[in-house]
């Protein structure tokens, strides 16, 4: 490697650095300023918290024994609905693109069952399955599952149609033309859809616990709010932020570090 | 002997605001071990034929009539190779999927071709050229019968697209194989075609077709030192009409 060069990838490695550092002294402004304005009784601290006092929540859930529960209960609940619905989403985009016929048929009910407030099935959902773990799973996969089937089968739709003739050339037949070009191709977008899908669960998962009301983190701050402990509030939904944030990085690790190999 | 009979082949291509007559009255025979050169304007229905003579595409009318069942090697115009899959693997894709295990003659090509050292290469690292000879690789894998090859040197340089037609040329001589072959090139169909099919503009119908008969019929490179090369050349470049 030539000293140029090592120049260069330090630089770049310089600038990588000074980004991570000015992105946390953002947030730790953010919170100096948050209780600062809290100790000089700036903003109410009834309504808004504050940094210490979320500290002091998470204490307390921690000592009697809770905390980890209830995030465990919203991460289990999140990791079951997000695998349900990439397996559903995905078969169901595949399904479609082999019977374009049928797509065409069921193309506008997709529409309009995406653009329905979905959440406006809770009870329903919760009259028919009951109030558990169950009702809010399937709450999360009714918000989900039909973003992520649309998008993936749209991917797959506009996959280079020089490459299908190609596979076709070699008489390749439709599970050969699926497997080693549909979905090895469309990586990125399936990456790009889980995405998407586990944002929807997040949402789907808090509103499903928020009906049914008895654990989880958005048990938390459905409960903070009936009681008026906005402290419980903030740190649910602090506690939501910090989930999204590890879902997210985990997709993006796998993104960079799995190659797809057929 | 004709392994292919062509007969009064019509191609209509319908789409929703309009149709499109890409191909009339096309008929030819293709005998075994003969190459055959397509030239035509752009855009006047010459990959269109090269489709629906390999199956991909339904003519509208007309007849095709294999004398045996036949194995068509197609290399698109477009190299359509897989971003995910390196040189080897974008090789060897033709086998996999038809499920055949022999893969020395793949290493073979890759060796005489310059690609060996690359076989671990993903394409985007790859040249135009070098490209275009791992979709010509990939496309010779399977051991077809006849080739199809739709402007298989356009993205080589001048002194490589010498080269690989003259090994093109000599595998496709060696293994007593049918080509039907595309090109722009007129230099490039005479030194390497038995016979040159010169199509009209939209509808692609056939103008004429030249029986290329040089003096001392060799490889592609001495074809062009031949005495009749620029005779043959002449003759061609007046028939192709181009407006510039
Ligand atoms: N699937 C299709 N639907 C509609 N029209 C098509 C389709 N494929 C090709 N055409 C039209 O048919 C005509 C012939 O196309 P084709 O690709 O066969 O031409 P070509 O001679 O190979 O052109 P080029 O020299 O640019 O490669 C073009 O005008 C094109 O617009
Ligand atoms: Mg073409």
């Amino acid at each position: 490697m030539s000293k140029e060069h090592q120049k260069y990838l330090k630089k770049r490695k310089i600038i990588d650095i000074l980004i991570r550092i000015i992105q946390i002294i953002i947030v730790l402004i953010i919170i100096a300023i948050w209780q600062y304005a809290a100790d000089k009784n700036y903003i109410n601290t009834f309504i808004s918290s504050s940094p210490k006092n979320i500290l002091k929540t998470i204490i307390s859930l921690y000592k009697n024994k809770t905390l980890f529960s209830h995030i465990w209960i919203t991460l289990y609940e999140v990791i079951i609905s997000f695998t349900i619905g990439e397996i559903i989403g995905i078969t169901t985009a595949a399904f479609l693109w082999r019977f374009n016929f049928i797509y065409k048929i069921l193309d506008p009910y997709l529409t309009i069952l995406n653009s329905m407030p979905k959440v406006s099935l809770g009870p329903i959902i919760i009259i028919l399955a009951g109030a558990s773990t169950k009702s809010i799973i399937i709450m999360a996969l009714f918000i989900s599952v039909i973003i992520t089937t649309i998008n993936t089968h749209q991917a797959f739709k506009e996959t280079d149609q020089n490459k299908i003739r190609l596979m076709q050339s070699f008489k390749a037949t439709k599970s050969q033309i699926f497997f080693k070009l549909i979905l090895p191709s469309n990586y990125n977008n399936l990456i790009n859809t889980a995405k998407v899908n586990i944002g929807l669960v997040f949402i789907g998962v808090t509103m499903g616990e928020f009906l049914v009301s008895k654990a989880g983190i958005g048990y938390l701050i459905m409960y903070g709010s009936q009681v008026f402990d906005l402290n419980l509030v903030m740190t649910g939904i602090i506690l939501l932020i910090t989930l999204a944030a590890l879902m997210h990085y985990i997709i993006t690790f796998i993104e960079k570090n799995i190659e797809f190999k057929t | 002997m004709n392994i292919l009979k062509i007969k009064n082949l019509k191609k209509t291509y319908h789409t929703k605001e309009s149709e499109f007559l890409a191909v009339d009255n096309f008929s030819f025979n293709l005998k075994e071990g003969e190459f055959v050169a397509i030239v035509g304007p752009s855009g006047c229905g010459k990959s269109t034929i090269l489709s629906i003579l390999c199956g991909l595409d339904k003519p509208s009318k007309g007849q095709i009539i294999y004398n045996k069942k036949l194995d068509f090697g197609y290399m698109l115009q477009s190299d359509n190779l897989f971003d995910w899959l390196n040189v080897y693997k974008n090789c060897i894709l033709g086998l996999e999927i038809k499920k055949r295990k022999n893969k020395k003659y793949v290493e073979k090509l890759l060796k005489t071709y310059g690609l060996w050292e690359f076989k671990d290469t993903y394409p985007r690292n790859l040249s135009g050229g070098m490209r275009q000879r791992v979709s010509l690789i990939r496309t010779l894998a399977t051991n077809p019968d006849i080739l199809l090859l739709d402007e298989p040197f356009s993205a080589l340089d001048y002194q490589t697209r010498l080269a690989v037609s003259e090994d093109v040329y000599k595998i496709i001589k060696k293994e007593n194989k049918s080509a039907i072959m595309v090109t722009h090139d007129i230099g490039e169909a005479i030194s390497m075609a038995d016979r040159i099919i010169v199509l009209t503009d939209k509808p692609s119908t056939i103008k004429n077709i030249y029986e290329i008969n040089l003096i001392n019929k060799s490889t592609p490179i001495e074809n062009r030192k031949d005495k009749k090369f620029s005779y043959y050349y002449d003759l061609l470049w007046k028939d192709i009409d181009c407006h510039v």
